[in-house]
């Protein structure tokens, strides 16, 4: 990791149990709860949160993954087309409780994007959001129901959450973008 | 990428977590391609992202609403100056789950009729909007001209003699889907029958021995023409076979694709008679015995059954041929979408 570490790997364990308690409680239990991690590090978190409320209560939660690529609202403005991650969820997301799970909450288009893609696939009695970091600079009205850590950030700082099953690592880091060198002024 | 949805949360115990491929990022190929010719200048990356974004698209298709959003606002064209069913519908259909507006032209009733040129037919569909053409023509080489002159991204749905890419590369998905392993390395892959008119043939030839594949072509003498001096130059790392014998081909093979005769263009003298054809290159029952047990039967479509394919075996246990149509659905809405991305740019 090259920038400033904001959550260490046990950080992230302890809130990622925390996040699995919070999401129980609020669903008074885990009857129709179905949890469903965006592509791609939302899809370890949300593995993990499963495997909490497991150990906690006795229940294995099902797991989905979302790719919201189609979905973009920006897929007409990138001049390559970004690669496909895949889909899987669970059958029958209809009438259930679906948590979308996701590592970085910043601008909330991805979250817009994963609703859209859900409603495609039925009609979910809810939708709720939980997030490892909520970093701000929201451009839609969404907020997140679960949040792991707030970090007041700025829009030139990068925030990168690390996770063992994708990075070799676990770990959250905030680093400055670097940007590009101005120009020369022109003569 | 392997992607299992899982039972029905609803009925008794709760599924377990199903398995997503979450391979590391490394992996992601550059899609650097404004037009889709032929695949002849694909790398073995860019035909594996092929693969693995119609992975994605056979997810979409097997969802309950088969639609999304990622081509909303773009307009498809689909200029057909042959008769076609499957590839034009299939395009179609692929367009219409991408969401894209897609617009039709068959040339016998269009201004095509009344001596309109190729280049004016393709400034005139640019300017009523068309980001995307995909075109089929009699004319080997006609959609390198109309990619000249159209500024979106032009798909070749088969052009004369030369190349039908995305036939290859679903075909290609195709024997992935069904060989065990998903892999044609080292596999006996027979295409038998009429090979001088086949595009099918020539953009199979680059993706097949691109993967792996030991690729036999086997069809009477004087419709293999052109491929055995092919064969005898040979291309470093590639094997490609040509043959007359029937059985030579057949043996243990894990792969027999039947190709149509193509009457259509079919200069008198070639072949005796059809049934001449069918009685001594025909893939009937027996002569399928001589492959593998469980060998792929495999037919781009349309067939000529009782001549180049017996009812039987086209509607056989071994038979991947009603796969193919459905894949071919799949192969271009991964095509149409990332070629999507770089209409407005500059690369080739």
């Amino acid at each position: 990791m090259s920038g400033r570490q904001i959550m260490t790997a046990d950080e992230i364990r302890r809130a990622t149990i925390r996040l699995s308690h919070e999401i129980v409680e609020k669903q008074a239990g885990t009857t129709g709860l179905l949890l469903i991690g965006i592509q791609r590090r939302g899809v370890p978190l949300a593995r993990r949160i499963a495997t909490s409320i497991a150990e906690n209560e006795g229940v294995e939660v099902p797991v989905g993954a979302l790719d919201i690529t189609f979905y973009r609202d920006d897929l007409s403005m990138v001049a390559q087309q970004p690669v496909v991650k895949g889909t899987a969820l669970p059958s029958g997301i209809d009438g259930r409780t679906v948590v979308l799970v996701d590592d970085v909450l910043y601008t909330g288009r991805t979250i817009r994007a994963a609703m859209d893609a859900l409603v495609d696939f039925g009609r979910p009695q809810a939708i709720r959001l939980a997030v490892l970091v909520d970093r701000g600079h929201r451009e839609l009205p969404i907020r997140a129901d679960h949040v792991g850590k707030n970090v007041p950030t700025s829009r030139e700082e990068l925030v990168r959450v690390h996770v063992v099953e994708i990075d070799g690592e676990d770990g959250v880091e905030i680093e400055r973008m670097v940007l590009e060198p101005a120009a020369e002024p022109v003569a | 990428m392997s992607i299992h949805i899982e039972p029905d949360a609803s009925a008794g115990t709760l599924p377990a977590v199903p398995s997503v491929d979450v391979a590391p990022e490394a992996q992601a190929a550059a899609w650097r391609h404004r037009h889709l010719l032929d695949v002849d200048g694909l790398s073995g990356a860019e035909i594996d992202l092929v693969m693995r974004t119609t992975d994605a698209m056979r997810e979409v298709l097997a969802r309950p609403i088969a639609k999304v959003p990622a081509l909303r606002g773009r307009q498809v064209t689909i200029l057909f100056y042959e008769a076609s069913t499957r590839t034009r519908v299939s395009f179609e259909v692929a367009a219409k789950n991408l969401s894209a507006d897609v617009v039709n032209i068959a040339a016998a009733s269009s201004s095509v009729a009344k001596g309109e040129s190729l280049i004016d037919t393709v400034r005139t569909v640019e300017a009523l909007g068309a980001h995307m053409l995909v075109m089929r023509h009699s004319v080997s080489g006609a959609p390198y001209l109309a990619a000249e002159v159209f500024g979106g991204s032009v798909l070749n749905g088969g052009d004369g003699w030369h190349a039908h890419p995305t036939q290859a590369l679903l075909d290609l998905y195709t024997m992935r889907e069904h060989l065990p392993g998903g892999s044609l390395e080292g596999r006996k892959v027979v295409i038998l029958g009429d090979l001088l008119h086949s595009r099918v043939a020539r953009s199979n030839i680059w993706t097949l021995t691109a993967a792996g594949a030991d690729l036999w072509r086997c069809g009477p003498a004087t419709l293999v023409r052109g491929f055995e001096a092919w064969a005898a130059r040979g291309a470093a790392g590639r094997r490609f076979h040509v043959t007359t014998s029937v059985g030579a081909a057949l043996r243990d093979a894990d792969v027999v694709m039947a190709l149509r005769i193509q009457r259509e263009r079919m200069a008198a003298g070639l072949l005796p008679s059809l049934r001449e054809y069918a009685a001594r290159y025909g893939l009937t029952r027996e002569r399928l015995a001589l492959a593998k047990p469980d060998a792929l039967v495999m037919h781009p479509g349309p067939m000529n059954e009782g001549v180049e394919i017996a009812p039987d075996v086209a509607a056989g246990a071994q038979s991947v041929i009603t796969d193919q149509v459905t894949n071919g659905v799949a192969v271009r809405m991964a095509l149409l979408y990332l070629l999507a991305g770089t209409h407005r740019g500059d690369a080739t």
